[in-house]
Parts: C-alpha cells; structure tokens; sequence
C-alpha cells in the first residue's frame, strides 16, 4: 500500500478517541472488539486446558496448581467476562443486522442493558463454578 | 457516473472479489455459536476448578466431546474471520499484513488441532 500523503496542516483523523465525548454505542462497540482479542488468547488456555486434562495426572496438576493462583484467576475472571459480554452484545449486533433496534435511544438502551447483564452474570458464573466448587452443574 | 464494468456490476462483488462472503460467514458462525457459547458457560466452565476425573468424565460421554469440539471448531472459524477484520483496519503495509494473516490462519489451526487431538485422547 502507498503512505498517506503528509499535510502541510493535519487535520483530526475519525474516530477521535481524545476528543470525542464516549456515547454508550461508541463503548460497548469498541469493548465488543478487545473482548474479541481477548478471547481470542482464551481459545490458547482452553486448548491448554483441554491437553491437560488428556496428558494425565503429571500434567493436570500443575495445570491446577496455576489457575488456583489468584492472578490466574483474576485472569479467569475477565476470560469470563469478555465471553459472556461478546455473546450478549454479539445477540445485539445480530438484532441490529435483522433490522431491529437501530434507533438512537433504543441502542443507547440496550448498550447498559448488555453493559450491566454482563457483569452481573460474570460474577455469578465466577463465584458458583471457579471457586473450587466444580462440577457444579453437572 | 461509475468506472465499474458491466460485468462487475452484475457480479456485485466490490474490489475484493469477495463481495459480502465474510460478512455473511461471520453472521452464521456468530449464530451458531449463540448456543454453543450458552451450554458451554453452563456445562463446560465450571470443571476448570475441578479435578481431573470430573474433566474427563465429562468429555468421555460422546456428546460432550462433540458439543465441545463444535464449539471450539466454531469459535476458531469466528475468531479467524474477526481477527482479519482487524488486521484489515490497522495494518496497511504488505509485509507485515500478510505475515499477520498467515500467524492468524496457524494459530486457529494449531489451537483447533491441539483441542480436537485432547478431546479425542480423552473420548477414545
């Protein structure tokens, strides 16, 4: 690709981020790309995981050892977060393409609505199924 | 007034030959994964705290391993799809684009090998 041509006055490029007052659209669609990212890196500690439980005792183990680290589990946590938040909003970003809920407050709305649900429901996930109470569902 | 040919006109693909291919694509894995990621939060999650034998008791029923493989098989092909989009809007060189699409297309291979092996270690 060419660089961009250098201005003599540059001028602000969209969006921008430090001037711009954050609508809540403007949030939970930029949180909707990092939660991507991050879970993008989540889909490595599920194949960990997964490899673990496969390897045996010797390897399962230490496996456990780390994640009841609490770094590790604040790492949990937000792996948590990210997932349920990407799936509400993603349900919301597939309403928008069917057509519904494009209106201004409608999507202002829904925004804190996802915002709200998705720590609430990530908290309640984390305390019933990784704090050592596993099997929980089963 | 349009510099398309007729005939890209008619095809509707746009400059990349594409046309909405990705677009779509990304929808129908997002769908699919709706309640895939669901059972997954409920069912899978809560086994990360727990011992060995509950993992693999689990995924030793069939239809465990094959909802998880689904999932994750899934969840690889969105990733893909929604990590080119974002390689797409902020790398604009060709050097190190193509070097990320090639790191984004192994990394979904090497991860969904890795489950898919796990997952069959522990079924058979």
């Amino acid at each position: 690709m060419a660089e961009r041509p250098v201005e003599a006055h540059p001028r602000p490029l969209s969006p921008h981020l430090q001037v711009y007052r954050w609508p809540v659209t403007m949030a939970t669609s930029i949180a909707h790309r990092m939660t991507g990212l991050a879970l993008a890196a989540g889909t490595a500690l599920i194949a960990w995981w997964l490899v673990a439980a496969a390897s045996g005792p010797d390897v399962y183990q230490p496996f456990q050892g780390v994640i009841r680290n609490p770094l590790a589990q604040l790492v949990l946590f937000g792996f948590v977060w990210a997932l349920v938040y990407h799936l509400l909003n993603g349900i919301r970003h597939l309403a928008w393409d069917l057509g519904y809920g494009f209106s201004v407050p409608t999507a202002n709305k829904t925004g804190v609505l996802v915002i709200s649900l998705s720590v609430l429901v990530a908290i309640g996930i984390f305390l019933v199924a990784l704090t050592g109470r596993a099997g929980f569902f089963l | 007034m349009s510099a398309q040919t007729p005939l890209s006109r008619v095809e509707g693909l746009g400059a990349a030959h594409s046309g909405t291919t990705h677009f779509w694509r990304q929808r129908v894995s997002a769908a699919a994964l709706v309640p895939l990621a669901i059972w997954f939060v409920v069912a899978v999650l809560g086994l990360v705290g727990g011992t060995e034998a509950e993992t693999v008791g689990f995924f030793q029923r069939p239809v465990n391993a094959a909802l998880m493989a689904a999932f994750m098989v899934i969840a690889l092909y969105h990733m893909m799809l929604g990590l080119q989009v974002v390689i797409d809007d902020y790398v604009h060189s060709d050097g190190p684009k193509i070097f990320l699409m090639l790191l984004n297309r192994a990394f979904a291979i090497a991860v969904g090998a890795a489950t898919l092996l796990a997952l069959l270690r522990i079924v058979i």
